[in-house]
């Protein structure tokens, strides 16, 4: 592996963006960054900015209120960038399936890399998750 | 100094000093974490990072934060230089604080809300280092009797024993530098969210990478200056255990507070920081230290 794709490996940064979930696969996203997890280890950290993050976890169906705004957020990470869905609802629409006011899952709006599923999925899913759509930085090249 | 003398302090000041800053970086994660109780990132983390970062997509918000970036680590790094040739003190700190401004104003130029805000902040930031670091310039001169870095290498004793109130005001700016609680206002190593990230917020990317490294510069200049309070002779080794001293109390303190508003940092700074420099400055004007 050579020093550019074992560094991004090493340093992913994480965005995290729900769009009108439950609020339960949130939750779970925070429990998965407090210190009992310690997710610095692998070198992700949460940062609140687009344009500084590599990993987007998004959480929640999309809807046709807030698929601009998805939209928009991932047009503003710069490339290499990977899609995280949390949750069965992201995933697929889940228990918002077939609502009036949802598209359905998040691959309706943007690419997804890693669909982590579970209704509320666990933190240690979550990590997993992050970890296996790192495996498909290898593939990006120079 | 002789000329290879000269050319070494440079090619020092410029080569070794980040890949110093960098794991000095990874080294305060990894303590950090270890004081929170967890494992923590690798101690070669933030090369990870600035790697990752050069490597990513190169997105602009607009060219005059480009020229703001270059001023504000090529302007940082001629002060590590200034430094390490061992130039006048005052003439370094304000290269130094030249470069610092170039932060803001790049952050400045750009129209999101959460830069503008970073901006700002990071100018009130500035506000409250400055004054204190270029005071400090008083007392150390009136101790080796001028401003020259030269002259504090030739003094022949150790400024800390008379100096000390001046070294404890100075973890001041170096927290600030260090972008440190209780006084990450404008963007802190930790992101906080509801600032984005301060005045980092529009760099991205190799950009980022690059403020980062001009960061790591002025991390090592403010440590030096804390380093120049043991300098006897060929002990070189002792200025660094003084300057690592004062990066483990800020550290400490980093890890122990909550960040607080902007007033009470200028407030604490100015009010702390001047009266005790001034009161250092009379006591050794007096004779008595
Ligand atoms: S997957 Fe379930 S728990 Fe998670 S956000 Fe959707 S509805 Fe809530």
């Amino acid at each position: 592996m050579d020093i550019l794709t074992r560094s991004r490996t090493k340093s992913p940064w994480l965005l995290h963006y729900s769009c009108g979930s439950c609020n339960g696969c949130d939750i779970e996203i925070l429990a998965a960054l407090t210190p009992l997890y310690d997710v610095e280890r692998f070198g992700i950290v949460n940062m609140g900015n687009p344009k500084h993050a590599d990993v987007l976890l998004v959480t929640g169906p999309a809807n046709w209120r807030n698929y601009r705004v998805l939209r928009n957020i991932y047009d503003q990470m710069p490339e290499p960038k990977l899609v995280v869905v949390v949750g069965v609802c992201g995933s697929t629409g889940g228990v918002f399936d077939k609502c009036p006011n949802t598209l359905g899952g998040i691959d309706t709006v943007i690419p997804v890399d890693v669909y982590i599923p579970g209704c509320a999925a666990r933190p240690e899913a979550i990590i997993d998750g992050v970890v296996l759509a790192l495996g498909k930085l290898e593939a990006y090249g120079t | 100094m002789s000329s290879g003398w000269i050319i070494a302090s440079v090619i020092i000041a410029v080569i070794v000093v980040p890949l110093v800053a960098g794991l000095l970086s990874g080294i305060d994660r990894k303590l950090t974490a270890h004081m929170q109780g967890r494992i923590g990132p690798p101690i070669i983390q933030p090369f990870y990072d600035i790697i990752k970062l050069l490597g990513k997509k190169p997105m602009v918000a607009g060219q005059a934060q480009l020229v703001f970036a270059w001023a504000f680590v090529g302007l940082t790094v001629t002060a590590v230089v200034l430094l390490a040739l061992r130039q006048d003190l005052v003439l370094t700190l304000l290269v130094f604080f030249f470069g610092s401004v170039c932060l803001p104003l790049g952050a400045l130029s750009v129209k999101s809300p959460y830069s503008q805000y970073g901006g700002h902040r990071e100018l009130l930031q500035l506000l409250a280092l400055e004054p204190i670091l270029l005071l400090s310039a008083i007392p150390v001169s009136l101790k080796v009797g001028s401003f020259l870095i030269a002259d504090i290498f030739a003094h022949g004793q150790p400024l800390l024993p008379s100096l000390w109130i001046t070294f404890a005001v100075l973890l001041i700016p170096v927290a600030l530098v260090m972008r440190k609680s209780p006084f990450d206002i404008a963007g802190s190593e930790h992101a906080h969210q509801e600032l984005v990230r301060g005045v980092l917020t529009e760099y991205s990317g190799p950009y980022l990478a690059l403020v980062e490294v001009g960061h790591w510069y002025a991390k090592i200049f403010v440590l030096s200056i804390l380093g120049l309070f043991w300098v006897v002779g060929s002990l070189w080794w002792l200025s660094v255990i003084i300057a690592l001293g004062g990066w483990f109390i800020v550290l400490i303190v980093d890890n122990v507070t909550s960040r607080l508003t902007w007033s009470w940092m200028v407030k604490f700074a100015w009010g702390c920081g001047i009266t005790l420099i001034t009161l250092n400055s009379v006591l050794i004007h007096l004779g008595w230290m």
